[in-house]
């Protein structure tokens, strides 16, 4: 077996294995834990494919943001113990079943479907031609993304105090 | 040899594990984490196919990042609303959040 390969199935075996702690633990803190890890795998996995710029971000938004705003909320919403914070409600075969035949179909459709690999020769760096890109063919995009974080921004603030002006 | 396969059958993995999370927890927060898993493999799938397919154009770069920032925007106001609805319930579990039901 070639390096690579083994770095990808153990950054793979580490993804898997922290996305089923966070989705199986009892303890909501613990669920946010795992999931911060198994982020780390996945900016790991982006580095493996060359995309520096996105292992990067992923760090700085999941890894730094996305899981302080969750623990944050955690905290906000918490209860007297932790512990049976994070049970699964009378759904749970009927969303097992669900998701391994999901899980079935799409890898059935993906073995079955012939890709076509490119030919082409991946940069050193990602970071110029994105940039490129992002003000030159998608600056319209780009300019939108930045509507949708201040309709964000001013939503969740609304939504935060709406709770207490409205008594 | 790590083909496109691996990495399509990696995502299509962690999207379920991502569905089975969001279908299946009570915690509203637990849902949001499952979503977030959702969007990290079509991150992940969007990453490969542009390593893969075309590697000269950083297309899938660019989506990648779009997503990402829809995903920051989604987390913000989904637990925005779970703060403010525990204020008015007291509770953030899904089966609790019956106000539009009747």
């Amino acid at each position: 077996m070639q390096f690579s390969s083994l770095i990808f199935y153990l950054i793979a075996g580490i993804i898997v294995v922290f996305a089923l702690l966070t989705v199986l633990s009892k303890n909501l803190v613990h669920s946010a834990l795992h999931m911060v890890a198994a982020f780390i795998g996945i900016a790991a996995l982006y580095a493996l494919l060359m995309a520096d710029y996105l292992a990067v971000v992923q760090v700085l938004i999941y890894v730094g943001a996305v899981s302080i705003i969750i623990v944050f909320g955690i905290m906000l919403t918490r209860r007297e113990s932790m512990d049976q914070s994070n049970m699964p409600n009378q759904n749970r075969w009927w969303g097992l079943i669900f998701s391994v035949l999901f899980f079935i179909v799409l890898a059935r459709s993906i073995l079955l479907t012939a890709f076509v690999p490119g030919t082409g020769q991946a940069q050193e760096t990602t970071i110029n031609q994105i940039a490129d890109l992002l003000l030159g063919n998608y600056a319209i995009p780009f300019e939108l993304t930045g509507v949708i974080l201040l309709v964000a921004m001013i939503g969740a603030i609304i939504l935060g105090k709406s709770a207490r002006s409205t008594k | 040899m790590i083909t496109l396969e691996h990495y399509l059958i990696l995502a299509a993995l962690l999207f379920c594990i991502g569905l089975f999370g969001a279908l299946t927890k009570k915690n509203a927060i637990a849902v949001l984490i499952g979503i977030e898993f959702m969007l990290n493999a079509v991150n992940i799938n969007l990453a490969a196919f542009n390593h893969f397919i075309k590697p000269e154009v950083l297309t899938g770069h660019v989506f990648v990042i779009f997503v990402i920032v829809v995903a920051a925007a989604e987390v913000a106001i989904g637990l925005a609303i779970i703060i403010s609805l525990y204020r008015n319930r007291k509770s953030t579990t899904v089966d609790d959040l019956d106000l539009l039901k009747w």
